[in-house]
């Protein structure tokens, strides 16, 4: 099918796209459009404007120093995934983004707009969650910064409003003696996960001093899950994850296949953190 | 009520066409309908299949997910781009052709044309990576076997054609 008719403009300076945004309810902010084409061509959106982001100057940056990398909304997901520094100072970015989509998607769609598309089957807002990242908005009163645990508030929805458009994403940079591992299941190598799971594991000596995993696709929101009592106290951690995650069956996958995943992922990545930390002493 | 236009330009194959379109007009289809060029096909339409991949300023990307009305500062080339010069095969397509890569044809002109940007980056791809190289694109008919022959096929192709 092809998308209903709607106004369209490509303004070229952020005021000018605050404004279109501003003088309709219901405009629609277009960064790489990989999901909103899809959405507008099956009708399922039917926005009155287009405000095409891909003008605006100065937001396809990828910048990192010690404290982080910071995306702009224009930097497109295979740019940040070929940055060695990205790697370098926060690999769970880079190891995330291999796992987004294909090659010819990830040319055009951007990272930050999938942050704010807030969808819980992708991977960028479960790890913006797990490493406590941020969005920064730039609306009509002025800049500010969105927590990543105040960012997501429903199955596709975020607590963006609609006359703000996001300007750029903040990832932490990975702290010493801390390691990370992700790890999910799709039908095919790019295709939406079925689970995918993450962890942030730091350690002193033998000791797990601090355990999280994030998930994707699981509940109906990216999930972050506590597992530092379960692994210090020898616990079950996909027990854990499993008591504050609600698996559900739809075409993909059933919700008993899922939660096995969850149970098998799990294991899997805490390990593979442990290690990662353990060489990064 | 009639519908919005806008006046644009596009740069396809190193061609400059001015077209009038509504904003909702896809780049795969201004390029079908507007500019007559029909090898760039359309499967889906949602991303998924691949057939309608062109390459945008040398990257491949979905024609079905871009408007035309925003693909105005960019080259654009499509499968009718890939030949030489002279109208001779380019090393994809003569790659496909040796190595039996397409059957009904459908889903080619996508992998033509990922193909043609891949082995840019990686000149020397392994099977693995040629797998990889084509992990976006789909066809019904081939089983793949042969189009991954046909990736490393090209890549030799077009290192021996290197002067051309
Ligand atoms: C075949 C296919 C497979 C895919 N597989 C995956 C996958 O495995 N994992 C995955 O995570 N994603 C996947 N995607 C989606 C892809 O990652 C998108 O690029 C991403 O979700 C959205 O980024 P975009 O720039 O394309 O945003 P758009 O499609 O342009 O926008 C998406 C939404 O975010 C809003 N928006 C975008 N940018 C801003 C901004 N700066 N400020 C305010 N609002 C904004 C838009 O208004 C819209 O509502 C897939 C897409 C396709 C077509
Ligand atoms: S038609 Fe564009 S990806 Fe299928
Ligand atoms: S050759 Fe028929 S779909 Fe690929």
């Amino acid at each position: 099918m092809k998308p209903a008719p709607f106004d369209y403009v490509r303004p070229g300076s952020l005021g000018e796209a605050l404004q279109a945004l501003a003088g309709h309810a219901e405009a629609k902010v277009l960064a790489g459009g990989q999901s909103l084409v899809p959405l507008l061509s099956m009708r399922l959106a039917a926005p009155a404007v287009l405000v095409d982001i891909n003008a605006l100057p100065d937001l396809d940056h990828v910048r990192v120093d010690a404290a982080g990398v910071r995306i702009g909304a224009l930097a497109r997901h295979a740019r940040v995934l070929a940055d060695p520094d990205v790697a370098r100072v926060q690999p769970l970015v880079t190891q995330a983004l291999a796992n987004v989509a294909h090659a010819t998607i990830r040319n055009r769609g951007t990272t930050v707009g999938s942050l704010v598309h807030a969808d819980a089957a992708a991977e960028m807002p479960m790890i913006l969650r797990l490493l406590e990242g941020s969005v920064d908005v730039v609306g009509p009163s002025g800049r500010r910064t969105i927590a990543a645990e105040d960012l997501y508030v429903g199955p596709l929805e975020s607590s963006l409003h609609h006359d703000e458009i996001a300007v750029e994403a903040f990832f932490p940079a990975l702290p010493a003696n801390t390691g990370v591992a992700f790890a999910e299941i799709a039908r095919r190598h790019g295709d939406y996960a079925m689970v995918g799971v993450a962890a942030v594991v730091t350690v002193e000596g033998d000791q797990i001093t601090s355990a999280k995993a994030g998930y994707l696709s699981v509940s109906d929101v990216p999930v972050v899950v506590d597992l530092t009592e379960t692994l210090q106290q020898g616990g079950d951690p996909g027990e854990t994850a499993l008591a504050l995650l609600e698996p559900e069956t739809d075409i993909h996958a059933t919700a008993e296949y899922r939660a096995h995943l969850v149970r098998v992922l799990t294991a899997r990545v805490l390990t593979a953190a442990v290690e990662n930390a353990q060489e990064r002493v | 009520m009639t519908e919005k236009t806008h006046e644009l330009r596009l740069t396809v194959n190193g061609v400059t066409h001015e077209l009038t379109v509504p904003a909702r007009r896809l780049l795969s289809d201004a390029l079908r309908h507007d500019l007559g060029l029909t090898g760039t096909h359309v499967g889906c339409e949602h991303g998924v299949c691949g057939a309608c991949t062109v390459l945008v300023d040398g990257k491949p990307m979905r024609s079905c997910l871009m408007f035309a009305v925003s693909a105005v500062d960019v080259e654009i080339t499509t499968v009718e781009g890939l030949a030489h010069q002279d109208g001779s095969l380019g090393p994809v397509q003569q790659a496909f052709r040796e190595c039996h890569g397409l059957q009904c044809g459908f889903c080619t002109p996508g992998f033509l044309t990922t193909i043609t940007a891949g082995i840019e980056e990686n000149p020397d791809p392994t099977e693995d990576e040629a797998r990889d190289m084509i992990a976006g694109n789909l066809c019904r008919c081939t089983g793949y076997q042969n189009i991954v022959k046909a990736v490393c096929r090209a890549a030799e192709l077009k290192a021996q054609g290197a002067d051309r």
